[in-house]
């Protein structure tokens, strides 16, 4: 059984249909992307499965479980968290900070209001796992505002990943990413664990082809192709309306 | 994973660490009862208008709530502490003192869910709306507030039965110096705990602390009863220490008054309200003696200039002061500071 699925989903902005009769089957910790060309409606879609957006008609099951009336906290607390395309940090606060504040929210001590933070061990062992796991070490000390364009990025990840999510979305990670940085964080996204199940919405080829073990291609609001990476790059029309599109641009 | 989980434990803890500068400004903020016996009565004007100042400024500073209505908790307590008192039903001013705040977190739980709606502009007006109205109804009941005459009669028992309100202000302002300490150190608490983590978050960047799963609402909800709980404590105390309430207690420029000190001061460090509101009384006051006609003239052409030069450029100029202290330092005692920066504490 999938653990992200959507059956139908449909989204209509006035006259214009930014998803229709989206079916989207991710596995159990799968690798999976999501890939179209500009205003395929990626970005529709994800703000869909996080409970920004409220489809027009459609459901979304998360664990088999209908989540389409959910909030998106609510979504946070069953296991969904995602990343956003561009960043959504909280400046004035260091990563050590952020991600503390992130692990102490789930673990519902969020609210304590007489207790220092750094008290809990179980939070602060917590956030070094994670400091480390994202290459945070160095710069955990440092404001989020003054941190390379990198780190950012990475930190962005490890604020979704410290909600421990059974399923991660990631919306565009690499995007603006220098190249003397992009290694750091590919690297970092390999190495996610296998029992997290991440959906990938991405522009990069690159990332997506070495990366995925499957993907979904979105053309106008539709899932034009869905299957292993070698099926969709041999794929005609792919090659016709979004690789192609790609060696024009 | 324990070794680094304690030192990360450490450094987090570090954060809530009173540091020598704030020793030393307490320090001397007492030391201010034996430094300057003549001055009791703006000394506690300045420690209540800091009172209030540090309530705007848990808001403001840390949840990032503007409001021009603190005057609303201000003045309900204030006429609650005067009338406890007029008509004996409570006697002893800390009791009263404690009621009152609690009052003023009633009346700031309940109007907090018209502020947390809308945005700054809304909760400008909503605020100041709402104070207006209290200010009115104290207004129209004259029978009961004494209206526009203020409230007469009101007697203050001493304090725990001991210590009395004397004639020049020496037990009025130890009072007040004192209560302002234990919330300043209650407050100083609360922004270091993971609530306080969480307030800034939102202040932040509100987006993402809903996505990674903050209660939001909740959380401003609270902090802004507790921030009208301090801004009730601060108008009880005028009222006990001058006996006497009057309309002005729920004024604009009241609420006004206080932007201006946090301005001044500065915002989301917990001293701006206190710096800012030293600085504003005494300005004023040092003003007033020079030109007693044109004084707020001064102090807004000060504001302008603050405004305009900004603080972050301000505090640009401290730091590169202090830089250059530590350049001639270098050079007059280059092997202390050598030492210094050898050690791991050192910077």
């Amino acid at each position: 059984m999938p653990i992200l699925q959507t059956i139908g989903l449909e989204k209509r902005f006035g006259g214009i249909l930014a998803a229709q009769n989206v079916n989207l089957a991710v596995e159990p910790g799968a690798r999976h992307a999501l890939i179209g060309p500009n205003g395929a409606g990626k970005t529709t879609v994800i703000n869909l499965l996080t409970g920004v957006l409220r489809p027009t008609s459609g459901r979304i099951e998360l664990e088999g479980r209908d989540i389409t009336g959910l909030l998106p906290h609510q979504r946070v607390r069953l296991g969904m968290a995602r990343t956003f395309q561009i960043n959504q940090l909280f400046l004035d606060l260091t990563p050590l900070e952020s991600i503390g504040l992130v692990i102490s929210e789930r673990l519902s001590t969020g609210a304590d209001w007489w207790r220092l933070v750094g008290s809990k061990s179980a939070v602060t062992d917590e956030i070094v796992e994670i400091v480390e796991r994202f290459r945070l070490g160095d710069v955990m000390h440092e404001r989020t505002a003054i941190l390379p364009y990198g780190k950012q990025r990475l930190l962005e990840i490890a604020l979704a990943f410290a909600c421990r999510p059974r399923v991660l979305l990631l919306d565009e990670p690499a995007a603006g990413v220098p190249e003397a940085e992009r290694h750091e964080l590919l690297a970092t996204i390999e190495a996610l664990p296998k029992d997290v199940t991440v959906l990938l919405i991405e522009h990069d080829m690159d990332l997506v082809f070495s990366f995925a073990q499957r993907i979904s291609v979105l053309v106008n609001g539709a899932l034009f192709v869905d299957g292993a990476p070698d099926e969709v790059a041999r794929d005609p029309r792919v090659k016709a309306v979004y690789l192609g599109e790609e060696l024009d641009a | 994973m324990g070794a680094p989980g304690n030192k990360v434990a450490l450094y987090l803890k570090r954060r809530a660490r009173w540091s020598p500068l704030e020793i030393a400004f307490w320090f001397f903020a007492f030391a201010t009862i034996w430094l300057f016996p003549g001055k009791y009565l703006i000394l506690k004007d300045t420690a209540i208008l800091a009172l209030f100042a540090l309530s705007l400024d848990l808001i403001l500073g840390y949840a990032g709530i503007i409001s021009l209505g603190q005057a609303a908790f201000f003045g309900l307590a204030g006429y609650f502490a005067g009338l406890v008192a007029k008509h004996g039903i409570i006697t002893e001013p800390v009791i009263a003192l404690v009621c009152a705040g609690f009052l003023a977190a009633l009346l700031g739980f309940i109007t907090s869910f018209l502020v947390l709606r809308g945005s700054d502009l809304t909760r400008l007006m909503v605020t100041l709306g709402v104070s207006l109205m209290l200010g009115e109804l104290a207004n129209r009941y004259s029978d009961i507030t004494g209206g526009a005459d203020g409230l007469q009669g009101v007697e203050i028992e001493p304090i725990f039965g001991r210590f009395r309100f004397d004639l020049f202000g020496h037990n009025g302002y130890v009072y007040c110096l004192i209560v302002l300490f234990v919330c300043f150190v209650i407050v100083r608490r609360i922004v270091y705990s993971p609530f306080g983590l969480s307030l800034r978050s939102i202040k932040g960047n509100t987006l993402r602390a809903a996505a990674i799963g903050v209660p939001v609402k909740w959380r401003l909800v609270s902090i802004y009863t507790v921030s009208a709980g301090v801004a009730g404590i601060a108008g009880a105390l005028l009222t006990q220490t001058t006996a006497f309430c009057s309309l002005d207690v729920f004024s604009l420029e009241r609420s006004a008054d206080l932007l201006l000190v946090l301005i001044i001061g500065g915002t989301g460090y917990l001293y701006g309200g206190l710096i800012g509101a030293v600085i504003y009384k005494f300005l004023q006051d040092w003003i007033a003696n020079l030109t007693p006609q044109y004084w707020q003239f001064w102090i807004g052409l000060v504001l302008v200039v603050i405004v305009l030069i900004g603080r972050e450029r301000m505090s640009g100029w401290i730091g590169s002061v202090r830089a250059l202290l530590a350049r001639l330092a270098t050079r007059f005692f280059p092997r202390s500071l050598a030492l210094r920066s050898a050690s791991p504490e050192g910077h």
